[in-house]
């Protein structure tokens, strides 16, 4: 013998409403975690900025980009995509972590929406990925970046950048799903991260490259974004690489973000 | 009578490297407004019945509700009225207090207002108004285990689940906890609460199932679960295995139970504890024998196991034997220098070493001088 309560039926409208506060409150949970440890963040940002300096001082000597473009013009374009990319990684460690310490638990006995958990990780991340963009843009200038397009030109480039890493966290959320714990997330995350962004065009022209790489390091999604960037910010056949580029991100949304909810759903069962 | 949760039949499977039966038929129904104990040793299947009932986890079969709602097809329904505090204090460390509490409002879609006011009050009631805006790093296991509890009552819940809520609690910690779960209840609130420590199941809970192995191998209120043990028990420990031989022959007159022996160990389950005592000191002693340890118990989870199966507690699940101590401080009042001496639960079951389950059944006996 059981006691029926009335079961509350929920509006679709208000359901959409509900996901994207429970989005907000997952958002500001995480970015709270960046004024708790700020540590991380600082070294979230140590790092790209590292990059430039080594890449500016050491490789630029000896890099000569074939369009007579000075290198720091040219490689600093390709450091802010790698740079977002690499970012990607904490999304997977965050997403392990809440998954080891029992905190996913909670959540899914929660009235939240399910997407919400993954949602809110994406959107801090992207959150934290502007602030790496802002200050590195800051020490490009610093060590002579000289971008030669449009303001909105350059604007562009950041929005194609921001994208590009949203777009990437959702599938790193799927490694940190399916990691059994925040270590490993990390470690199978770097083999996928380093032939993209080092078999790339974001540091060096492809055409010193063998001919079986280079197809690969033409089209692979961080050479294009990171192309479409350079030609936005410093002049070049924008067109095509900017529309390769969010099709490669809307590509990538398309897939991983079902994906990505469904490792959620399923990795408890 | 209502019941504000039903479990049917439930079965689930844990497919990996070994296949766990973690669920095997398991049925029992929760009465509105009391508490149910689930009661069992690690790896019984308490938690998974637990996460399927939260619909956390999917049944392979079987069904069950929460206030009339199907938790596999209304599970949207069932977690607007559940709360669920969990052994693995689901709170995030680098949040205060007062922010992990917020969060579990908002997540639950409480308007803004009436969030911060239930929080403030939730706070307040649970003693940790003076913490609220500290990191949860700083708390001590006990603030923790109680913001978890305020977490899982943020949305006022009609059911709420405790799993192992005490384990690892020191004693006035415990108490603490134990006094918020019986105002609950007062207030209308149906608890269903899983433990490892009989005196808390006979503490709180009203009708009790004891889990072993993903069965329900007893039922009942806890009167009549320690009525079917006897009252208390008696242990004396000797020197060695000849004269635990003839404590044996000289305990055996006690009744009605029988005497049961491990190693250098003889227990027996007696009606009148102190009574008991007594007849059996002189007994021993017209027989010559010097015990070098005599203690009287309250039953412990392990004697509810070895007079419901045969087996000692704790089967296959040793890993967390260490942290299972079935305290039980009540038996201290029952006689002279009672359960003090843990040690001797431990000799008693690593001596046996039967079914290689050794390990968790020193854990469960050796409780008796009570947690750290």
């Amino acid at each position: 013998m059981s006691v029926a309560t009335l079961a509350p039926r929920v509006h679709p409208a208000r359901r959409v409403a509900r996901a994207l506060g429970d989005t907000a409150t997952i958002t500001r949970r995480n970015l709270l975690h960046y004024t708790r440890v700020p540590i991380n963040l600082f070294f979230s940002l140590v790092q790209p900025v590292m990059f430039v300096l080594l890449f500016r001082y050491v490789f630029g000597g000896a890099i000569h980009p074939p369009s007579k473009v000075p290198y720091v013009d040219f490689l600093l374009p390709g450091v802010f995509v790698q740079t977002v990319a690499f970012g990607a990684v904490s999304t997977s460690i965050g997403l392990a972590e809440d998954l080891q310490q029992g905190l996913v638990e909670r959540f899914r006995a929660l009235p939240m929406a399910r997407a919400a958990v993954l949602a809110g990780r994406t959107s801090a991340d992207l959150c934290r990925n502007v602030v790496v963009v802002v200050i590195m843009t800051g020490v490009g200038f610093a060590v002579g970046f000289r971008p030669s397009g449009s303001a909105t030109a350059f604007l562009a480039a950041v929005g194609l950048i921001l994208l590009f890493a949203y777009a990437l966290s959702w599938g790193f959320a799927f490694i940190g799903l399916s990691a059994p714990n925040s270590e490993t997330a990390q470690v199978m995350s770097f083999p996928l991260l380093f032939p993209l962004t080092f078999a790339s065009s974001s540091f060096v022209p492809v055409q010193f490259m063998p001919g079986w790489l280079r197809g690969f390091a033409t089209y692979q999604p961080v050479s294009v974004t990171a192309t479409a960037c350079r030609d936005l910010m410093i002049g070049g056949p924008v067109a095509t690489w900017v529309v390769q580029s969010v099709l490669w991100t809307t590509g990538f949304l398309v897939v991983m973000i079902p994906l990505a909810v469904w490792r959620y759903r399923s990795s408890s069962r | 009578m209502t019941h504000a949760i039903t479990a049917d039949d439930l079965r689930k499977v844990f497919r990996g490297r070994r296949e766990v039966r973690a669920l095997d038929g398991v049925s029992f129904a929760v009465e509105e407004a009391t508490v149910f104990g689930l009661l069992g040793p690690n790896g019984a299947g308490k938690t998974t019945a637990v996460r399927i009932l939260t619909t956390i986890l999917r049944p392979d079969s079987g069904t069950a509700r929460v206030l009339g709602h199907d938790v596999v097809h209304e599970p949207s329904v069932v977690r607007t009225l559940i709360g669920l505090a969990g052994q693995y204090a689901a709170v995030d460390e680098h949040l205060t207090g007062r922010e992990n509490l917020t969060m579990v409002g908002r997540l639950n879609h409480l308007g803004r207002t009436v969030v911060r006011d239930r929080v403030a009050a939730l706070l307040d009631e649970f003693g940790l108004t003076d913490a609220a805006d500290r990191p949860l790093k700083t708390y001590s296991g006990g603030m923790r285990r109680r913001l978890d509890l305020a977490a899982a009552l943020v949305a006022r819940p009609s059911v709420l689940f405790l799993d192992e809520p005490t384990t690892g609690l020191d004693p006035q910690s415990r108490n603490d906890l134990w006094e918020v779960i019986e105002t609950l209840v007062d207030n209308g609130t149906t608890v269903l609460l899983t433990t490892q420590y009989l005196e808390e199941a006979d503490r709180l809970a009203k009708m009790l199932a004891v889990v072993d192995q993903g069965r329900v191998i007893a039922e009942g209120t806890p009167a009549k679960l320690k009525a079917d043990l006897g009252a208390t028990v008696l242990e004396v420990g000797l020197h060695d295995h000849g004269d635990a031989d003839r404590t044996m022959a000289a305990l055996a007159a006690l009744g009605p139970h029988s005497p049961t022996r491990e190693g250098s160990l003889v227990e027996v389950t007696v009606d009148d504890g102190p009574r008991a005592a007594m007849t059996a000191l002189r007994a021993l002693d017209s027989e010559g024998i010097t015990p070098i340890h005599f203690t009287l118990r309250e039953p412990s989870l392990d004697d509810v196991f070895l007079a419901l199966t045969g087996r000692r507690a704790g089967g296959g699940a040793g890993q967390d034997g260490t942290e299972a101590g079935t305290g039980t401080e009540a038996g201290a009042g029952t006689g002279a220098g009672a359960g003090t001496e843990a040690g001797t639960g431990t000799e008693a079951g690593t001596g046996t070493g039967s079914e290689g389950s050794g390990q968790g059944a020193s854990a469960l006996g050796a409780g008796t001088g009570g947690r750290p």
